[in-house]
């Protein structure tokens, strides 16, 4: 049975890029229809962003207890429930989810449950149980997000080979764990499980951890993730994985020496693929897919007119905020609004949740050095700040990036506490184009942690006063 | 007693001013400090603010009043307290009505928005003035209004607008509000030089600097630049021409000028122009148009820009509904433009927001030419000399005093056939002088 229904668009996928263009274009007026097979949210609400911030938010706390007494405070008998944490993780997953749901019934927003099929530039089959939904619209959003890549050799499965999905819900600790890439995902979850006590190796190809991060960045994390236990082995491959009985036996390459190590669980963290398949894009010539991603232009217009794509299936920065402002971009385009201009790829702002956790904006300084900008860098240590001392967190940096000839902040780069809450400001900054003029004038508050923010600015121009 | 708010002297020869706006209300509670007024003189837009706290009680001098002398009680206001009838008791014989023409500020706004001349070249000045006054004045001067529009760019917008030696008032903004962001000044940057064959010539030159004087760009200079060459890059002009046959027009001229005999008006064949120009627009108010993205704006006015030159560059003086004016009140309005202009004493109101261009070469023997469009006009027409021409009439050669005039049209706004309708009408004008005086 075929049950017939048309909108002005239909989006297809509820994650953060999918919802939000679904809210913004019903604001603007549209009759809408939002696809999605599962929960809404995506990855971010349900298997990614959140749920792992309340993952680490227990090792924090964990972490924190442990080192209490340099506050003055003892803790002993100090226990950990893993199933309560994540119990506490899907409860969180679970009450946005519903937010959620929420905002598109507020908004009145269509939400079709079932997997979708674009068949014609303006018709998108929904199969649901038994019967189906031909919807039909003038314009149509795709919105499916992404999921992890596998390797060649190494799948996850599951039991032993763990996608981040199968990570974030443990039934127990393993003792050990090899964490294949050291991207955000992987050293996330790297600092969860250390946290937790279990024995942690990650393996990177490339001659750093955190490669997309600025190179001191990388440097001074790895520096503070051996001191808190982790092992770390870059230049290195993981060659293939041996599943026995007790244990994951890995041949790990360097160029130079060969490593045979036993693990209890293997978390892949190598990159994210576009889901692509599946939906019908095999019935346009027109969309083209570049390494199981959609292509699309700076307002994410597919070669077919009324298609267009959005978020982790257009390719990186995997990212939630990225997702949603690509969402707004694209739907006031759909409109017509005046004024929508494309997104400014250097103002996305990344954030890595690991103890110390990392920030960043912008070119790093060998990207800005590469690039043939002429530049000054500043820099600001947590232990020259009052109050990373009093909160009894002295590890960390604040460092900036100027183009020296405008005065073009070009790049930010931060590791320590609370990091991720406080780039924001040189995202404002980097949007309304702030020179280092407007930010030596901008008050930053005494005593704080965003005090070094001021401090790394003045330093580039040699006129820091705290150090 | 209710405390009096005056014009204020916006600079020592100051003697009278245009009430543009009032930005407050009667009854509203006003701080010293409040900007209250714009107040508009020859050379500038300022904003006026209250000196006192109380209420503004009483307007006396309405909104686009103009010609208000220096000194004229504008309105009052009243101390915390007082009460209200104190201001009918007050007595305000000083501030008697003086012919006080009224405009809308409809008006007065369209026009600013369309002003191009130099109001900036004059501003340079100001601020020495504003210093010298600012103690005497019975309300402060905030705020100058430089002349164009307000520019709203991002700060490193403007770093790097002014690195690179860029007028923002001639960048579009892309941003939020309009706002000039830093990919404007680079495409602007790359638009340029794609296209700038100048550049490249006074680069050469820059290798021998003996062999050329560098003159700085004035304001006025730099603003006919901006704007023709807009004018050049976005408006997509055509040309049309058409020989007229003075010798009717020669002779009315004659006998015109012969009856003023007491010198009241001496008519050039210029204000003929005006007239034939005036005449021909309200018979084809398509002409009188200017493009928006939006709509076609055909004006209701005719508001006729000339063409003045001047001694660093040129400005356009406007006769106002000129179709309404006869021969000699044009005559002698021009002629009172023109000294104005050389004496650089022209007020805004007087070279603002013309509906229609006139430039006229024939005093320099240019027999015809082709003139750039006066954004956002929809069209301009160039004038030659009238001169002795051997013509064909009826078959037959014979001389007859020719004037050669093209007119330049933006075609978004006025097609072929209605330029074509336009400059008919024109010739039959120029050619019958005394069909346009039905």
């Amino acid at each position: 049975m075929t049950v017939k229904k048309t909108y002005d668009l239909i989006i297809l996928g509820g994650g953060p890029a999918g919802y939000v263009a679904a809210i913004r274009a019903a604001q603007l007026g549209l009759k809408v229809a939002c696809v999605e097979k599962d929960n809404v949210g995506g990855i971010c609400l349900n298997w990614g962003c959140i749920p792992t911030k309340a993952l680490l938010k227990s090792a924090e706390v964990f972490h924190l207890i442990n080192n209490v007494e340099k506050f003055g405070i003892s803790a002993d008998n100090i226990q950990f429930d893993i199933k309560k944490i994540i119990k506490r993780s899907r409860d969180v997953s679970k009450k946005l989810t519903n937010g959620v749901n929420y905002l598109l019934k507020k908004n009145k927003v269509d939400l079709i449950k079932g997997h979708g099929k674009i068949i014609s530039p303006n018709n998108l089959l929904v199969f649901q149980n038994d019967s189906s939904i031909n919807l039909s619209a003038e314009n149509i959003i795709i919105a499916t997000g992404a999921r992890s890549r596998d390797l060649d050799k190494i799948k996850s499965d599951g039991v032993n080979v763990w996608n981040y999905k199968n990570a974030m819900i443990p039934e127990k600790l393993p003792s050990s764990i090899l964490v294949i890439g050291s991207g955000a995902i992987g050293v996330e979850f790297a600092t969860f499980y250390n946290a937790f006590n279990v024995d942690v190796t990650i393996v990177e190809l490339q001659n750093r951890i955190l490669p997309v991060e600025d190179e001191e960045i990388s440097d001074f994390a790895e520096k503070i993730f051996k001191k808190s236990g982790i092992d770390i082995i870059c230049n290195s491959n993981v060659e293939s994985i041996n599943i026995q009985k007790t244990c994951i036996s890995a041949d790990i390459i360097s160029k130079d020496k060969q490593i045979i190590k036993e693990f209890e669980k293997v978390i892949l963290a190598v990159g994210i693929q576009g889901n692509v398949e599946d939906i019908g894009l095999e019935n346009f010539n027109n969309i083209k897919i570049n390494k199981n991603h959609i292509e699309v232009d700076e307002y994410y217009r597919t070669g077919q007119s009324g298609i267009y794509a959005i978020g982790d299936v257009v390719g990186p920065p995997w990212l939630a905020h990225k997702a949603m402002h690509e969402a707004i971009i694209c739907v006031e385009k759909i409109a017509n609004l005046k004024n929508v201009n494309p997104l400014n790829l250097l103002g996305i702002p990344g954030c890595t949740y690991s103890i110390p956790q990392i920030a960043s904006i912008g070119l790093t300084e060998s990207e800005a050095k590469n690039q043939g900008f002429d530049i000054k860098v500043g820099k600001f240590p947590f232990k020259a700040n009052g109050k990373a001392i009093a909160l009894g967190d002295e590890e960390g940096f604040v460092k900036t990036i100027f183009d020296s000839l405008t005065g073009e902040l070009i790049g930010a780069h931060m590791i320590g506490t609370d990091v991720t809450e406080l780039i924001q400001g040189y995202s404002i900054a980097k949007n309304i184009e702030a020179t280092e003029e407007d930010l030596f004038h901008t008050i930053f508050p005494h005593p704080t942690l965003s005090e070094m923010m001021h401090e790394s600015v003045l330093d580039a121009f040699d006129k820091t006063l705290h150090i | 007693m209710p405390i009096s708010i005056k014009m204020p002297a916006l600079s020592p020869t100051m003697e009278e001013g245009s009430l543009s706006k009032w930005l407050v209300k009667e009854g509203d509670k006003i701080l010293a400090g409040d900007v209250i007024a714009e107040v508009e003189t020859d050379k500038a837009t300022m904003e006026v603010e209250a000196v006192e706290d109380g209420i503004f009680s009483k307007i006396l001098v309405s909104e686009g009043s103009q010609s208000v002398p220096v000194n004229k009680v504008i309105a009052l206001m009243l101390e915390e307290g007082e009460d209200e009838k104190s201001i009918d008791k007050f007595d305000i014989s000083n501030s008697e009505e003086q012919n006080i023409s009224k405009k809308t500020i409809e008006e007065q706004k369209s026009k600013s928005e369309e002003s191009i001349e130099n109001k900036n070249s004059k501003l340079e000045k100001t601020s020495s003035i504003n210093n010298n006054i600012d103690k005497v004045l019975p309300a402060k001067v905030v705020k100058i209004d430089q002349g164009l529009k307000k520019v709203i760019a991002s700060p490193l917008a403007r770093r790097m607008a002014s690195q690179a030696n860029l007028d923002l008032n001639i960048i579009t903004g892309s941003g939020p509000k309009g706002r000039i962001v830093k990919n404007d000044i680079l495409a602007y940057i790359d638009k340029s030089d794609n296209s700038n064959q100048v550049k490249n010539i006074s680069e050469d030159f820059i290798n021998n600097s003996d062999d050329y004087t560098e003159i700085p760009n004035s304001n006025m200079r730099k603003i006919i630049a901006q704007r023709l060459t807009q004018s050049k890059q976005e408006v997509p002009h055509f040309y049309l021409t058409v020989d007229c046959i003075i010798d009717d027009l020669l002779s009315l001229r004659k006998e015109l000028n012969n009856r003023s005999k007491d010198g009241k008006f001496k008519l050039s064949i210029n204000d003929f122009v005006i007239s034939a120009v005036a005449q021909s627009l309200s018979k084809v108010p398509e002409t009188n148009s200017s493009w928006s993205e939006k709509s076609i704006i055909q004006y209701k006015n005719i508001d006729i820009s000339i063409a003045v030159a001047l001694k660093d560059g040129l400005i356009t003086p406007v006769i106002r509904n000129a179709n309404h004016k006869g021969l000699a009140e044009i005559s002698n309005e021009m002629k009172d433009l023109i000294i104005k202009a050389n004496n650089n004493k022209l007020k805004p109101e007087e070279y603002k927001g013309g509906t229609f261009s006139i430039s006229n070469l024939g005093m320099y023997g240019i027999k015809e030419f082709s003139a750039v469009i006066n954004p956002p006009q929809g069209a301009i027409l160039a004038v030659g000399k009238g001169e002795q021409r051997a013509v064909v009439i009826g078959g037959a050669l014979s001389v007859a005093n020719v004037m050669t005039c093209t007119l330049s049209c933006d075609h978004r706004v006025v097609d072929g056939a209605v330029g074509s309708k336009f400059l008919t009408q024109f010739k039959e004008f120029m050619e019958d002088p005394v069909s346009m005086m039905l």
